[in-house]
């Protein structure tokens, strides 16, 4: 609610009529078919990476990487339907997934092991290899996987039709990967409230010497958190490359990896929450683009409500469960919030 | 006592509390309490659990604000609106729960604590000073994260006498404390009484308050229900004062049969602390046979946690065959292996690590009890059978909440621990490792938890009890052992020995301990 009034206060700071404004990128994205299916095109890559790092985050491991093992994911997946493209579409499109899912789980297994071994950071060795990730993607569409009839575009052949997610809607793009995000929300709140694995990681998350008391093995976790949420990530990113874009290219992301973060804390690390979640934060994206069309507003706009909205999430996280006390009681504010206020950690 | 105190105050009382009232939704904490201390008074304040002298006492340190009822403070009615304003008059409080930040040194907890600004070198010197003249030791460059419960408490009561205050309130004090240095902190407390302030005393141990306190007041469901003075009346009957009904012998312990087998065999377990402060356990051997109860004690933060952390398998022993359960090589197994063995763990610390506070009572049912109730299947919690083992440890071990579903933070300390000490007794194991059973725990709780580590024992299990309660391990315990420095004493029958031989042991390891943590820093710096 606060998100929506500041970013039409923004609106009108640059000149355009407010009500007018918000229709357009809150509401109008929605009237139509082809806007839903587009809405469910973009949530799904949210909702497949925001179940993962839900999962993760719960258990107090924080995968910032997830952007990285989407591309990741999506180099191994697009790279072999670069491979063979005249496999046929019913063994070429399983071993893509595979692919893209072994991708991620590997690249953020490279963060599990740093954090086990070494004890290093996952939140630094995540973000880090975000870059890494990019750069390579880059070196490969513009080196040595590039369209030699691309006109030196950076990017690779338009992908096979074989290497097509499979669409469920003719005439939209609404692709395979929109079921999968919805199955994998499903799964991921069984496991979550119905597993031993579930109860494992919340216990690892709200109280470590407890879950060392009832015998969970931390290093198990912090490497089935990174597993899983890098594996989803790069399914994510595979399937982003195989449908929408077809291609591989320099951009197959416009920051899935980090409004996922969002998405998952929006989510309340709630499994089925992330899926509300996730329509919200795409519908950000929808917008932002009708705004740049019909408003000539730049597409920054997208990035701004997407941190006007974890910024007062935050906040209003923090007031409601701690307490402001008044200026005048000083430096022992401090000390008596010891007293006043709950020990609960935010989120 | 008063006529050793000021004149002119004799007839006026420090502080006069008349008609409290506190309503908490759907309880009334305080119903109309009156309560008198009167200048250089060691006043007992008993209750069990839930009395509400918590809420009283919280209401005098300013921290809650009372819905009726007047306060006097020296014949002035006064409104104490905050702990700020409370230390301003003169009231200094260790709480029960220690307020201390885990991330800083013992002189910046001390320095958070006070009204004046003091120099590092200046507060060096005065915790020098309070430490020398009330034998309460203290390094102030230590971490806290690295101090045990013991020493945490003792910067409490430093924090306390830093202020000198008028009237001091004590939340069960001595529960970390040596008998040495429980006789050294009352003597203390005297110290403080002749000089004109006032102690209010919180405690369950009744022999403490019949050897330390003048007057006492008791509380019961939120009323006074007798003022008395302790030393005039036996143990037994302030408790059931302070109960309301009377209290049953504990049960006689059945002879220990001589030919009972080891269940627990502890061969030279040594095992380096990963904790910057922590205690190196040294070729700690011991063995406990089925049926046996032995209790550890020692001086907080002499291995304790250490030896519980090996015992339970959270950090695994060196070699396999230094930890032997029922006769297997269990060192080198992690909890979950070990309580499939028959072994099972109360931890001494309750919030964090032996319950989750922020989960329900079934989860924490779960926690512990997932491997010998087989409360799940495939991987999937069995909701229904983990809800019933729940509300089966609540009703057995009487544990006052709302239900299973109830979050474990909504739990008063008593009843957490009955729950937590219920539920690793429920799963009949044949090793039972407790730490600190009874600690910040009621008479009645306390009781109902020694009954059941009682009838556990004569169902042939084996029971170590870790505890710094002496009474509690001279009342229970077969066998005793003493921990010091890391090093365990012979294991020694109860018969065979004395309290006072005891504390020898346990405090001659507190020296030990000290040269030993100097010694580290020096290599260290």
């Amino acid at each position: 609610m606060l998100t929506i009034i500041v970013t039409g206060l923004l609106f009108l700071m640059f000149g355009k009529p407010l009500l007018q404004s918000l229709d357009v990128f809150l509401i109008q994205p929605l009237t139509n078919d082809n806007g839903l299916a587009e809405l469910g095109v973009k949530a799904a890559p949210l909702i497949l990476i925001g179940v993962g790092i839900a999962l993760a985050s719960r258990a107090n491991i924080w995968n910032i990487g997830a952007e990285g093992q989407y591309i990741v994911g999506a180099i191994c997946g697009g790279g072999l339907a670069l491979a063979m493209p005249n496999t046929p579409a019913l063994v070429l499109y399983p071993m893509m997934l595979v692919a893209g899912v072994l991708g991620g789980m590997a690249y953020g297994g490279i963060v599990a092991l740093l954090r086990v071994q070494f004890n290093a950071n996952e939140i630094l060795t995540s973000l880090m290899l975000n870059y890494v990730a990019q750069l390579l993607l880059i070196y490969l569409v513009s080196g040595p996987w590039r369209d030699p009839k691309g006109f030196g575009f950076p990017q690779t052949a338009i992908f096979s039709p074989n290497a097509a997610a499979p669409v469920l809607v003719e005439g939209t793009r609404l692709h395979l990967g929109v079921v999968f995000a919805l199955v994998v929300a499903v799964i991921g709140w069984l496991v979550l409230s119905h597993t031993i694995l579930g109860f494992q990681l919340r216990v690892q998350g709200s109280a470590p010497r407890a879950a060392r008391f009832a015998g969970f093995s931390d290093k198990k976790l912090v490497w089935l958190a990174m597993l899983v949420s890098g594996g989803l990530a790069g399914l994510a990113g595979l399937f982003e490359v195989s449908g929408p874009i077809g291609q591989l290219t320099t951009t197959i992301s416009p920051g899935y990896g980090y409004t996922a973060i969002i998405v998952a804390f929006l989510g309340r690390l709630h499994p089925l929450g992330v899926v509300l979640a996730g329509l919200l934060l795409a519908l950000s994206y929808l917008g932002g683009e009708s705004a740049q069309i019909e408003l000539a507003l730049p597409s920054a706009v997208t990035g701004i409500f997407q941190g006007v909205l974890l910024f007062f999430l935050l906040a209003c996280d923090a007031l409601i469960l701690y307490r402001i006390r008044g200026a005048d009681v000083g430096r022992f504010a401090g000390l008596k919030a010891r007293f006043v206020s709950p020990k609960v950690a935010p989120l | 006592m008063p006529l050793s105190a000021a004149p002119d105050l004799t007839d006026t009382p420090l502080l006069q509390l008349s008609g409290i009232v506190k309503q908490y939704p759907g309880t009334l904490a305080n119903d109309h309490v009156d309560l008198t201390i009167a200048p250089g008074e060691i006043h007992a304040l008993l209750g069990e659990n839930g009395a509400g002298k918590s809420t009283l006492v919280k209401i005098i340190y300013g921290v809650v604000k009372p819905n009726a009822g007047d306060i006097f403070w020296r014949g002035e009615k006064i409104e104490i609106a905050s702990p700020n304003a409370a230390r301003a008059l003169g009231i200094g409080m260790v709480f029960q729960h220690f307020s201390l930040f885990e991330g800083l040194t013992v002189a910046e907890n001390l320095a958070l604590g006070m009204n004046e600004q003091r120099t590092r070198k200046q507060l060096r010197d005065e915790i020098a000073a309070i430490g020398a003249r009330y034998g309460l030791q203290l390094d102030p460059s230590h971490n806290l994260a690295d101090l045990s419960l013991g020493e945490r408490q003792r910067i409490e009561i430093v924090r306390c006498l830093m202020q000198s205050p008028k009237l001091l309130i004590m939340d069960e004090p001595t529960s970390v404390l040596t008998p040495q240095e429980v006789d050294k902190l009352f003597e203390t407390l005297r110290k403080l009484a002749a000089q004109g302030c006032s102690v209010l005393y919180i405690s369950h141990k009744l022999n403490e308050i019949r050897a330390l306190c003048e007057k006492a007041t008791v509380m019961r469901h939120g009323r006074v229900v007798a003022h008395c003075d302790p030393r005039q009346e036996t143990t037994t009957r302030l408790a059931e004062m302070m109960i309301g009904e009377m209290l049953t012998a504990p049960r006689p312990r059945l002879g220990l049969s001589p030919t009972a087998l080891p269940c627990l065999e502890i061969d030279r377990l040594t095992i380096a602390s990963d904790r910057k402060f922590g205690v190196d356990l040294k070729g700690v051997s011991f063995a406990v046979a089925k049926g046996q109860i032995l209790g550890i004690a020692g001086v907080a933060g002499n291995g304790q946690t250490e030896l519980m952390d090996a015992l339970s398998g959270e950090v695994p022993s060196g070699k396999p065959s230094a930890v032997m359960i029922e006769g297997i090589e269990a060192g080198h197994m992690a909890p979950a292996e070990r309580r499939a063995l028959g072994a099972c763990f109360v931890p001494e610390e309750r919030n964090g690590h032996a319950a989750v506070p922020g989960m329900t009572l079934s989860d924490n049912a779960l926690l512990s009890g997932y491997v010998r109730k087989a409360l799940s299947k495939l991987g999937f919690i069995n909701r229904p059978k983990t809800t019933n083992f729940a509300a089966e440890v609540i009703k057995r071990f009487d544990v006052r909440t709302t239900g299973p579903m109830s979050e474990a933070r909504s739990l008063s300390g008593g009843n957490l621990q009955k729950f937590v000490v219920g539920r690793e007794v429920l799963q009949d194991p044949k090793l039972l490792v407790v730490s600190q059973p009874t600690w910040g725990v009621d008479a009645g709780a306390a009781a109902a938890i020694h009954d059941a580590l009682v009838q556990l024992a004569e169902a042939d299990t084996a029971i170590v009890v870790i505890s710094q309660d002496l009474d509690e391990i001279f009342s229970l315990c077969d066998s005793i052992a003493v921990i010091a420095g890391g090093v365990l004493s012979p294991v020694t029958r109860i018969a065979d020995t004395t309290i006072s031989d005891v504390g020898l042991l346990m405090g001659a390891a507190g020296g030990a301990t000290e040269t030993d943590a100097s010694y580290r820093r020096n290599d260290a710096a």
